[in-house]
């Protein structure tokens, strides 16, 4: 029966050409608009980390107090979106989560191994070693380095695999020795390809740009004075003048992440930031009760609006767009199923059920959907390669089909065509037999 | 009477009539919102930095080590650039406009006026810095050589000896009198800086529409610091026409200078223009895109309507023909027809539109749709609709009135 009526909708699709061209042209338009939009909607909208972004957190704490107004930054509650080098610290010696990090981003010159090549610079994360297990970071060569070159403050690196490349030309470039900023430094790993999207660990700077390719212990940039590359919120310095007054400072320029494995170590350590905050008040460095927030990967992009109010915009006009094109093939459908109104009568009076046209007819109504998926995914594609041209490398970043959002154009191509179709449809089965036989 | 007539065969035809008007409506309601968009980033991206943005490009120098004496080597860069043939000046500094990326501070009139406080850019700058930016000193005096103070870390070690500031900031602060004389306080600091100079125009190195600095868009205040840590931006100006050729000997200069630096992001500001507005262009583009294919798919799906409809009436317009109607009455009645669909729509699309930007406007930031867009939108779409059924209605007119006398 299938086989049969999709052999009856091809031939009256066949039948009035121009219309079915029309009809296919608009739902390919309306959802190669759509798709273009929504698979970039999709990239911001991710999750970075599938696997274990429920079990990720990212803490605030007040440290500037309700009440202050010198708070030039902040977000709607007036808290801070990264954390000073004192509650880096207290967090990390806590050892409160199963796994936990502090990091920043500096920037540090890479003196090539040949003199006649001039050093460049590289942006570099200052972390701990259990960034590397906790965000699952795949490694290609050797492994992140240890607890304790955390604790010696160890001249270790690790290496992304497009720095080993460019350096080391793809070797294992393990137990070799780079050059940064005139300090040897131990290559202990080579990270494979590791791109989340969106950045979630440090939304800072951009939010869908590309990872860092150096790796150092945390405790080995602060030895080295290497002052950090991206945001530093102070709300009015008033340390000492020196890098032991900054880092004693409430200026905010650290990320932090905690491990936590199942909903009561979240509760618990929720609970111990909040002794901790009433801590620090005892101790006189707050004088207001404490004030924390634990998010985990979602809230967090969320928290950060990992998607862009324009982005939001554009899905919108892209599927009131889909919309008008919906309506405009419902039109046409409309138009051409009318034409036959004679012939279907003839079908009715010969003993075709209302059902089966239904049927019928539905099936040409999902054949259009199909084939105006198709154009709308080669539109769709067109429309990214489009889009990653006009934008900045951040956002193209965001421009790849995955098989996914393949898979959403043509299931709403389908079904919105089929929608579309149901008017029409009923309509034709509707059709007085009698009335189009007399008229005849 | 012709539009009773109208409206009557209309009653017969709702939905086919009814799918017009509705996209119509809603192609309205995205076309005004859609070009009210367009204008308002085209307008941001086409505010003036203030500076002679053709010959300035910009480079970030970093030193290679812990080098101890920055002062001197700064100083000596800056030496090297100024001599180079082809450039007008240099100076070093935390940042520049478009490089979105630099320092805001809270600067108010007195240091507890919390609430008074102005969001600000601060600019690191010398006495070379107005000749290489090109900016207007407006009132007051340039800074001196001997203000000039080597800033060899990014904690403030010193406090500004006096700050220059823009003609915006200067209205904030003191309104209608002269800043001249009067001392502005730095992030609620009790050292008073006095105002030596106003400057005409200098935008915050931050552009992207409505994101930081987009609200303190040309608040901006220069404090006589000359950047020589670790790294430092050189922002350079060269004699019209000679940026491509001073850009291509830059590097070699300063390597030749000293060879222990990482140079990076040498960049024209014009072409940081481009890069800081790509996605607001971007943006434009694709709106652009889409409102006109929103169009042609509109314009398209009247006509196939349109089309069956006189497929569907050609004996009765045969009649017509042959009861003595003309030519121009049969395109008149399609395209009186079409006017009062599109009408409908139109007063749909507008309730449509406004309601779409209320939305936006409360969940986005976003302004209130200027009703010059509804009205410029709705007369879009009813020329649209007019030329639409054109070829129908041409295609009705030629229906010969002999037609009638046929039998079926």
């Amino acid at each position: 029966m299938f086989a049969y009526y999709l052999k009856l909708a091809l031939r009256s699709l066949k039948r009035n050409v121009v219309l079915t061209v029309l009809m296919i042209a608009a739902i390919g338009v309306g959802i190669g608009a759509s798709m273009t939009t929504v698979t970039i909607f999709r990239a911001m909208d991710g999750d970075p980390i599938p696997e274990k972004s429920s079990r990720l957190f990212a803490p605030q704490i007040d440290n500037y107090g309700p009440d202050n107004k010198k708070v030039v930054a902040g977000d709607a509650e007036h808290l801070q979106d990264q954390i000073t080098y004192i509650d880096a610290v207290n967090l990390m010696n806590a050892k409160a989560a199963s796994r936990q990090a502090a990091m920043y981003v500096t920037a540090l010159p890479v003196t090539p191994p040949s003199r006649d090549l001039l050093p460049f610079q590289e942006q570099t994360r200052a972390t701990y070693r259990d960034f590397f297990p906790m965000f699952q970071v795949p490694f290609l060569y050797g492994a992140p380095w240890s607890a304790s070159d955390d604790e010696d403050r160890t001249y270790v690196v690790v290496i992304s695999r497009e720095l080993n490349d460019r350096v080391f030309g793809g070797a294992n470039s393990v137990g070799r020795t780079l050059k940064l900023d005139n300090h040897d430094y131990r290559v202990v790993g080579v990270l494979n390809r590791w791109q989340p999207l969106p950045k979630f660990y440090d939304l800072t700077s951009s939010k869908y740009g590309e990872g860092e390719n150096l790796f150092i212990p945390f405790s080995r940039a602060i030895e080295n004075q290497m002052q950090g590359a991206e945001s530093s919120n102070c709300a009015g310095y008033t340390g000492a003048p020196t890098w032991d007054g900054y880092l004693h400072s409430e200026c905010v320029w650290i990320q932090f992440w905690a491990e936590l494995p199942t909903v009561s170590d979240a509760a618990r350590y929720r609970a111990f930031l909040n002794n901790y905050a009433a801590e620090q008040r005892r101790t006189g460095r707050f004088n207001w009760p404490p004030r924390t927030r634990l998010y985990d990967v979602r809230e967090w992009l969320i928290h950060w609006h990992a998607v862009s109010d324009e982005v939001r915009i554009l899905v919108l006009v892209a599927f009131s767009f889909l919309f008008v094109c919906l309506l405009n093939a419902m039109g046409l459908m409309l138009a051409k199923i009318m034409n036959r109104a004679a012939d279907i009568g003839v079908r009715r009076a010969l003993g075709a059920s209302r059902g089966t046209i239904f049927g019928q007819c539905l099936m040409e109504a999902g054949v259009v959907g199909l084939v105006g998926g198709l154009v709308g995914l080669a539109l769709t594609a067109l429309g990214l390669a489009g889009v990653r041209q006009i934008v900045s490398p951040g956002t193209g970043r965001l421009t790849h089909l995955s098989p996914t959002d393949i898979g959403i154009a043509l299931s709403l191509a389908v079904l919105a065509t089929l929608l579309a179709g149901l008017y029409p449809t009923w309509r034709a089965a509707h059709v007085q037999p009698a009335w189009q036989l007399k008229a005849q | 009477m012709e539009v009773n007539i109208i409206l009557k065969s209309l009653r017969r035809n709702k939905i086919g009539a009814m799918v017009i008007a509705v996209q119509i409506a809603v192609t309205l309601g995205i076309l005004c919102n859609a070009l009210f968009i367009i204008q308002q980033r085209l307008e941001a991206g086409r505010r003036p930095s203030g500076v002679d943005e053709a010959d300035i490009f910009m480079l970030r120098n970093q030193w290679v080590g812990d080098p101890k004496d920055l002062p001197a080597r700064v100083a000596g860069d800056l030496g090297a650039l100024r001599g180079l043939d082809g450039v007008v000046d240099a100076y070093a500094s935390n940042s520049a406009p478009l490089s979105n990326g630099g320092d805001s501070e809270g600067i108010g009139r007195d240091p507890d006026g919390v609430e008074d406080t102005v969001l600000t850019a601060m600019y690191y700058a010398d006495e070379h810095t107005l000749a290489t930016l090109g900016v207007k000193l407006v009132a007051g005096r340039n800074f001196q050589a001997d203000e000039v103070v080597d800033l060899d870390s990014y904690i403030e070690q010193t406090r500004p000896s006096a700050v220059i500031i823009t003609r915006a900031l200067a209205e904030k602060l003191f309104p209608h009198e002269s800043p001249l004389g009067k001392s502005v306080y730095i992030s609620f600091d009790k050292h008073a800086a006095p105002v030596v100079g106003v400057i005409d125009r200098l935008q915050v190195p931050w552009s992207s529409t409505g994101g930081w600095g987009s609200q303190f868009f040309y608040n901006s205040i220069l404090v006589p610091y000359r950047m020589s840590v670790l790294y430092s931006n050189y922002v350079i100006r060269t004699k019209p026409g000679r940026l491509a050729a001073v850009m291509k000997t830059v590097q070699t200069t300063l390597v030749d200078v000293n060879r222990d630096r990482v140079i990076s992001k040498i960049k024209p500001l014009s072409v940081a223009r481009v890069d800081s507005y790509k996605d607001d262009h971007a943006l434009v583009v694709i709106l652009g895109t889409v409102c006109v294919a929103l169009l042609l798919v509109t314009g398209f799906g009247i006509v196939g309507l349109t089309s069956y409809w006189v497929a569907q009436r050609r004996r009765q317009i045969g009649i017509r023909r042959a009861l003595g109607a003309s030519k121009q009455a049969i395109v008149r009645y399609f395209q009186t027809e079409n006017l009062l669909i599109a009408a409908s729509g139109t007063a749909l699309g507008i309730v449509l539109a406004i309601a779409a930007n209320l939305w936006m406007v409360s969940s986005f930031q976003m302004q209130r749709l200027n009703p010059v867009y509804a009205f410029l939108g709705a007369l879009a779409v009813l020329a649209l609709g007019q030329l639409a059924v054109l070829w129908p209605a041409l295609r009705a007119a030629s229906i010969p009135p002999a037609l009638a006398t046929r039998g079926v």
